[in-house]
């Protein structure tokens, strides 16, 4: 083992004030620096200097995105169901869903990690997320997970894909929690960068809601789950490598293995904990670990805590201290407890075979203080720390090219004009990857486990039963189109979002709250900061006019490779709340001989489509129109007709043409349907704002009268039935034809 | 004929849910005193004709490629004695 630095304490700072440091190996800018010197009046630590590195990094301090986030705190902090009891900067907000529950949901970016390791990567971007939710006091009872990869048949994709998905399907099967939705998107721009977002929900009951902080002089801090090892310190060994040769053996990995069973114990151990009414304060440790859960603790507290850092317990006893607060090891959480409940809090830990230790408290001195074997090598404000970071006001400008790509619109490409053309043009969509059967992934994953699934995939929604005597339940939705984003961050955002609040509609459910993850790349450059800028914007102004807060989210920045960032990628949760989930109209077509109607408006809407990617590999124009108004009166529309419509779908990617084909595939219920005007548009516009209904023949007039109540246009497009799919006067189409072209796409590139 | 022995083990400081398992099984069923334990995987190749230096080559590629994840998992590779068998 070579030497060891000397331990670098507050006193040796104090003392050698001109030491050189590897600020700039840690990603700090030389201006950052100096504000940390500025801060503590001398130099830091080496200690401090790993915790603000990390702190203050692009991940954890949100330094870019920060003056575009602030406005989701304009919105009102209420749901159409009531206030929020919890919103953004807790670890996930929290909104009231009646009958004294409450539900938390968010979803999390773990992309570069995914990219590094896919398993490992995005199983722990389960974990994560799961644990962020856990630290609400909520029960986790689903996951979700939007994925996008470059395409399905680059060689890199056969590479990442199945790591990702059985990273995914491992952890949370392990775990034991449905996994009921995602997407799985393909563009060439997510090759090198693909997209692993995770999202969870939660259950609690209003009084068991417990928020992130240290308050109370004297309480303990106390770390508990796994033992803190070297994972995903990659970038700190610089400083516990000083010494070191060039190529010395301080290569720590920068990935992290997660344990699943070890965070099912670790769930079940904190709800004891909190249903015992043990917890003053409780915080999960997620990227940053230590630094960030004992800084984000004393921040939001009484603003002062002291920690003996050789207490936490180690799989590695090699680690140094900057390393241990760096340490992004799997499966813990801090808790602070009132000293009189630490005894009972550790009995219930060690039932549940969690390793617990008292490795500090909280103080008054409005100090984060930090000690290694009695010399303190921490002492900071932790406000500085977790919430006062750099802010930048990034210089954001519409590109020049903006114009020339909205310029170069698909409505003029060539389109299939006879019906055998337009057939082709049906079956070379329903097989392209991002249209075809999805369930080579989602098959890997447990959708009914808990036994309160209601809806998943490919329903429009995952629906979970949060009451068995009640059948109140919630359901979810994630979208995003990134050639929308591309062709107008601002509109490209709006349509993730109504996209996702018509799928959590349509299964009669009422859209209560989005959580959203921004996927953007660099926000260095100028055009990608505008359009993280618009997108932001576009959100906000969408919330406010349809009444749903944000309730928290993530941002993922710099995914980009070289000069190329990926599509704009704003993913939109929606939840949304039903009071009775036996009731829920499903997706797909139920029975032969009902009614075939089209709710909403269609235009010759064709830029940014599926048709335009597919057909023509061809990016550009505008996307579709946003109309919020029209949208809500939709939803009502669909929440309204619970109980008289026997299947409704959104219409989306690949317009009405893919919602039949998905329609009729979920049954195998064929139907017959008539296009009026221009049969290509009818088919393959993406117009916002539609879905698909069914009645009963008897229903006609009800459903007609209540289109006509919430001003909803309505157009009968035929009757269920038979087996094939049949567009009148152009083509037929049997349904075992389509549902092999849809299946086969998947098992034939990864199989 | 000769037998090459690839052994497989998750990088030192990687986390080792499964060797964590069998650590924690241990006194449960009465064996005390150990500290610690890593598991990882040992492959055995039949390997036609000689071993050269060229075929052994081969063989760490085939562990750094298939055999292993280099990302979190170290191998070594050896080729098995007679005697050893």
């Amino acid at each position: 083992m070579p030497d060891r630095p000397a331990l670098d304490t507050v006193d040796v700072a104090a003392q050698d004030p001109d030491r050189e440091q590897p600020w700039a190996d840690l990603g700090l800018k030389a201006d950052e620096y100096q504000r940390i010197r500025e801060i503590l009046g001398r130099r830091p630590t080496s200690s401090e200097l790993a915790m603000y590195s990390v702190m203050w990094s692009e991940h954890c301090s949100y330094k870019s995105s920060k003056v575009h986030l602030k406005q989701f705190s304009e919105i009102a902090q209420e749901t159409p169901v009531g206030k929020m009891l919890a919103g953004i900067g807790e670890n996930a907000g929290v909104i009231d869903v009646g009958q004294g529950y409450a539900v938390t949901f968010k979803v999390e970016s773990h992309n570069h990690p995914s990219y590094v390791e896919p398993y490992q990567g995005a199983a722990t971007g389960v974990g994560g997320i799961v644990r962020d939710i856990l630290a609400m006091g909520a029960r986790p009872v689903a996951v979700m997970d939007p994925l996008r990869f470059g395409p399905l048949d680059a060689e890199d994709t056969h590479r990442v894909l199945p790591g990702i998905v059985a990273g995914v399907g491992g952890y949370g099967n392990c775990l034991g929690l449905p996994n009921i939705g995602g997407e799985a998107v393909f563009d060439e721009t997510y090759l090198g960068n693909p997209l692993v977002n995770a999202l969870c929900v939660g259950v609690l009951r209003h009084e068991d809601l417990h928020l992130a902080k240290a308050s109370g002089e004297g309480n303990q801090v106390i770390l508990y789950g796994a033992r803190t090892g070297g994972d995903g310190i990659g970038g700190v060994s610089v400083l516990a490598s000083e010494t070191f040769d060039a190529d010395g053996p301080a290569k720590r990995p920068s990935v992290q293995v997660g344990d699943p069973f070890m965070e099912k114990l670790l769930i079940e151990c904190t709800l004891e904990i909190f249903a015992a009414g043990l917890v003053a304060g409780i915080q999960d440790l997620g990227g940053a670990g230590l630094s960030c859960a004992t800084s984000e603790l004393a921040s939001a507290g009484d603003g002062g805590m002291r920690v003996d850092l050789d207490q936490v317990p180690l799989r590695d006893s090699t680690l140094a201290p900057e390393e241990i607060l760096m340490s992004e090891s799997q499966e813990r959480m801090m808790a602070v407890v009132e000293p009189g409940d630490v005894a009972r809090f550790m009995e219930i830990c060690a039932k549940w075979d969690v390793e617990a230790v008292v490795i500090g408290e909280v103080t008054e001195t409005g100090r984060l203080e930090i000690d290694w074997h009695g010399q303190r090598v921490v002492d900071v404000p932790p406000r500085t720390v977790a919430h006062e970071g750099p802010v930048y006001q990034r210089p954001f400008a519409r590109p020049d090219w903006q114009d020339a790509l909205q310029a170069d619109a698909a409505e003029a490409l060539p389109r299939p004009g006879t019906g055998a053309e337009l057939r082709e043009t049906v079956l070379r969509l329903a097989g392209s990857p991002n249209l075809c059967d999805k369930s080579w992934i989602t098959d890997q994953y447990d959708r009914y486990v808990l036994g309160n699934t209601v809806l998943a995939q490919p329903s429009d929604s995952g629906m979970i039963r949060i009451d068995e005597e009640t059948n109140l339940g919630v359901a979810v939705s994630t979208d995003c189109n990134g050639r929308f984003a591309k062709l107008d961050p601002y509109a490209g955002a709006q349509l993730a979002l109504v996209e996702s609040y018509r799928n959590v509609a349509t299964g009669g459910a009422k859209p209560l709250a989005i959580s959203d993850c921004l996927n953007f790349g660099s926000p260095e450059d100028p055009a990608v900061m505008w359009q993280f800028a618009e997108a932001c914007r576009g959100l906000k102004d969408a919330c406010v006019e349809l009444g749903i807060p944000v309730t928290g989210g993530n941002v993922s920045l710099y995914n980009q490779t070289g000069e190329t960032a990926i599509l704009p990628t704003p993913v939109v949760a929606v939840l949304g709340v039903i009071e009775d989930v036996t009731r829920r109209t499903p997706t797909g077509f139920q029975a032969a001989g009902e009614e075939i109607f089209l709710l909403g408006t269609t235009r010759e809407e064709l830029s940014g489509s599926e048709w335009a990617h597919v057909v023509h590999g061809h990016l550009g124009g505008k996307p579709p129109a946003v109309d919020l108004a029209a949208e809500k009166a939709l939803a009502t529309l669909l929440a309204d007709g619970l109980g008289l419509l026997t299947s409704a779908h959104d219409l989306s990617d690949g317009g009405l043409a893919h919602a039949l084909v998905e329609a009729t595939l979920r049954q195998g219920i064929g139907a017959s349907v008539t296009v009026d005007g221009d049969a290509f548009v009818g088919l393959f516009a993406e117009s916002a704002g539609r879905a698909v209904v069914t009645v009963p023949a008897g229903s006609v007039e009800t459903l007609t009268a209540l289109a006509l109540e919430h001003g909803v246009p309505i157009r009968h497009l035929g009757r269920t039935g038979g087996e094939s799919l049949v567009v009148e006067g152009q083509f037929e189409i049997a349904l075992d034809e389509l549902r092999e072209t849809w299946t086969a796409t998947l098992p034939a590139a990864l199989a | 004929m000769a037998r090459v022995v690839v052994d497989v083990m998750p990088k030192p400081e990687i986390l080792d849910p499964q060797g964590k398992a069998v650590l924690g099984a241990l006194p449960r069923l009465g064996f005390e005193g150990v500290s610690d334990v890593r598991q990882g995987k040992r492959f055995e190749l039949e390997i036609d004709g000689e071993v050269t230096d060229e075929r052994l080559a081969q063989v760490e590629q085939m562990a750094e490629t298939l055999l292993s994840n280099p990302v979190i998992e170290d191998y070594t590779v050896r080729v098995l004695q007679e005697n050893d068998r």
